[in-house]
């Protein structure tokens, strides 16, 4: 070898691999979780699209019943059936989550994960029987 | 059952390759074979001059660390017949520069690791005539979790954020910088947070979760990484709100 031999931290002999640009096709967990971040966006498009209605209806009736007109339009729909099912999917992704990241004690005993997962669930209940009392009962 | 599975193992001979490329052997496969058996029976029979770590063969060394179909395994744990009739491809763990064979480079694992000093911190040792540091069931529960890890780095092989950005601390630091913090002996918290809340810290992390996954030791570093990052947002409004202490 012509040059010297000189220690470095990383020794040219030494293989480097790259991390493909595709990686997150290589496994279903690796897409799963591309899935759910990605399914941010979405979440985005629903505060933009609530905000759009609150606007319409804060100018008047003529203004909503251009919005509710405008909802109706076939790719309107479509983009919120698509976004509709990437939220349940953030939430319930979400959820499987939390366990990991929330450690509850109770009386200096730690409460099972599976409580922590339950509590979730219960709380999306209460919320989603809220929101429809207040839609459809009130 | 099969009496023979086909291993594809991966070379690299630095003097002469600039590629990993795969030998085929046929090993036998009784029952109670584990990968790391069938390499054993390729370097005592078939090539001498395959190289791969190994040490003490019952998941406690975390040194024969390989990637086995795709997937970050202890070869000591991973049994042939599950894979039979192959062919089954042994692979240097992903994320790691390969130095031969089937060894790679932990070192920068090893620089990390040093720097959330996973030791007990003391400001002040008591005496020894005050005999030892004693220790509740309860408080041990805290952090034992966190204790069981062999170092294997099968975690920093799954972690696709290691393999994008090698500056990230990674799984197994922050999970071992948590077993000290969450000890009551320990009051090394505050030096740990500095190094933890970097950007390549916990922030790195944006839970793809495959860490836990594959820790053959259930250690839950996903879990330790999230729940650190609780812990540093707390202490981030605390010191933004009450600068001079609480």
């Amino acid at each position: 070898m012509a040059r010297s031999h000189v220690y470095t931290d990383y020794h040219p002999r030494w293989l480097r691999r790259n991390l493909s640009t595709y990686w997150w096709l290589e496994k279903r967990a690796y897409l799963a979780f591309i899935l759910r971040e990605g399914s941010c966006m979405f979440v985005a498009w629903f505060v933009a699209y609530l905000l759009l209605l609150v606007r319409a209806v804060t100018i008047g009736p003529g203004s909503y019943a251009q919005f509710l007109e405008w909802s109706a339009a076939p790719w309107v729909l479509a983009v919120n059936i698509v976004a509709f099912v990437f939220i349940v999917y953030h939430a319930v992704t979400f959820f499987v989550a939390a366990p990991q990241a929330m450690v509850v004690h109770i009386r200096r005993k730690r409460v099972p994960s599976y409580l922590v997962l339950a509590g979730h669930y219960v709380a999306w209940a209460i919320a989603s029987v809220f929101v429809s009392w207040l839609l459809l009962g009130a | 059952m099969a009496s023979h599975i086909r291993l594809q193992v991966a070379r690299y001979r630095p003097e002469q390759d600039s590629e990993i490329t795969f030998d085929e052997h046929e090993v036998p496969c009784p029952k109670d074979w584990v990968v790391l058996d069938g390499l054993n029976h390729i370097k005592d029979r078939i090539d001498g001059t395959l190289s791969y770590r190994w040490s003490c063969r019952m998941g406690i060394c975390g040194s024969c660390g390989m990637s086995v179909n795709g997937e970050p395994k202890l070869t000591c744990a991973t049994f042939l017949a599950d894979y039979a009739p192959g062919p089954l491809r042994v692979e240097p763990l992903r994320n790691f520069p390969v130095i031969r064979d089937l060894i790679v480079d932990v070192g920068d694992f090893m620089r990390k690791l040093a720097r959330v000093k996973p030791w007990i911190v003391r400001q002040a040792e008591k005496p020894l005539a005050e005999g030892e540091y004693l220790q509740t069931p309860e408080e041990l529960e805290e952090y034992k979790q966190y204790s069981m890890c062999i170092n294997c780095m099968l975690c920093y092989a799954a972690c696709p954020i290691y393999g994008l950005d090698p500056k990230f601390i990674g799984p197994a630091a922050i999970a071992l910088a948590q077993r000290y913090n969450l000890d009551n002996r320990d009051e090394g918290a505050a030096a740990r947070m500095a190094v933890l809340s970097e950007h390549e810290g916990i922030w790195g992390c944006t839970f793809v979760g495959e860490c836990t996954k594959v820790c053959p030791k259930h250690v839950d570093p996903a879990g330790a990484i999230q729940r650190y990052k609780l812990t540093a947002a707390v202490e981030s409004m605390k010191s933004f709100f009450m600068p001079r202490g609480a």
